[in-house]
């Protein structure tokens, strides 16, 4: 698993789903049309979905933990 | 790996289309209702956007121009454009200038207006177009709709198009009029249901 996770500021986003089109892992889902949810464990970090983001809220970060 | 294209990543052909279509007979506007009914049905029925998130042609047509065509600077939008304010405050100004349309075209089945071949862009230019009109089967309001309505997706597509130019290909969406209301009646059913259980 790698350390490097997307983030998304929850508050801002919009729920556009532009991440989730592009996320080569399908780790990006939005349930309840209000903001977009990471899944963790299938994220790799590549950072297409920040690049992606019309709102650019999402950030890769070192995970903790 | 890429993800798999659908069926509906190709709707952007339809979304395409229909801005076409309208050049020729204006009354093809009224098919784009459907992309104001599917969303909220959706939104209300489902409680989720899975209308953005998969089928809006719109969204798709400004992520193949701004993004394989290169037709964007790819910077990102400024802060108060997805501030809540004026998010909120542009589906206002949308809804408010949409349904001054509305009650034109009410004047114009009610006889007391003449029916106006124009397509108003950006709520100022009127721009004729009375070469798209070949005439109704029915009352003059039919056509002044088609004229209006088609007024509102020229507008919010310009309006896309020059975002997509400045920001990120699809920066319509952070400020999409329908986008803001679907995720408000997303947050107002989830945060009902929540209560009940
Ligand atoms: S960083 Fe890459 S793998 Fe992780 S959610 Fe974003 S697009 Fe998907
Ligand atoms: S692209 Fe950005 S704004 Fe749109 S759903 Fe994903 S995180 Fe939210």
């Amino acid at each position: 698993m790698s350390k490097r996770k997307a983030i998304v500021n929850t508050r801002a986003c919009v729920a556009c789903g532009c991440c989730m089109k592009v996320c080569p892992k399908n780790a990006i889902t939005i349930p309840k049309g209000i903001h977009a949810e990471i899944d963790k464990e299938r994220c790799v970090g590549c950072g297409k979905c920040a690049k992606e983001c019309p709102a650019s809220i999402i950030t890769v970060e070192v995970a903790e933990s | 790996m890429k993800q798999k294209k659908k069926w509906y990543d190709y709707l952007w052909i339809a979304s395409l289309t229909y801005l076409i279509l309208g050049f020729f007979n204006i009354l093809f506007a009224w098919l784009g209702l459907l992309c104001f009914f599917i969303p909220l049905l959706i939104a209300v029925i489902k409680g989720n956007k899975a209308y953005c998130n998969k089928y809006c042609g719109r969204g798709q047509l400004f992520s193949l121009a701004g993004g394989r065509f290169g037709l964007s600077r790819k910077k990102d939008v400024p802060g108060w454009m997805k501030s809540p304010y004026f998010r909120y405050g542009f589906l206002i100004f949308f809804f408010t200038m949409f349904f001054q349309m509305l009650w034109n075209t009410y004047l114009v089945f009610a006889g007391t207006k003449n029916l106006g071949t124009a397509v108003t862009l950006l709520w100022t230019f009127r721009l004729p177009w009375h070469w798209a009109y070949h005439g109704t089967f029915f009352s003059d309001g039919v056509a002044q709709f088609a004229f209006g309505f088609y007024s509102v997706m020229l507008t919010s597509t310009v309006l896309g198009f020059v975002t997509m130019l400045l920001f990120k290909p699809r920066s319509w969406c952070v400020y999409c009029p329908m986008g803001t209301m679907t995720q408000l009646i997303c947050k107002a059913k989830h945060k009902a249901a929540s209560r009940k259980s």
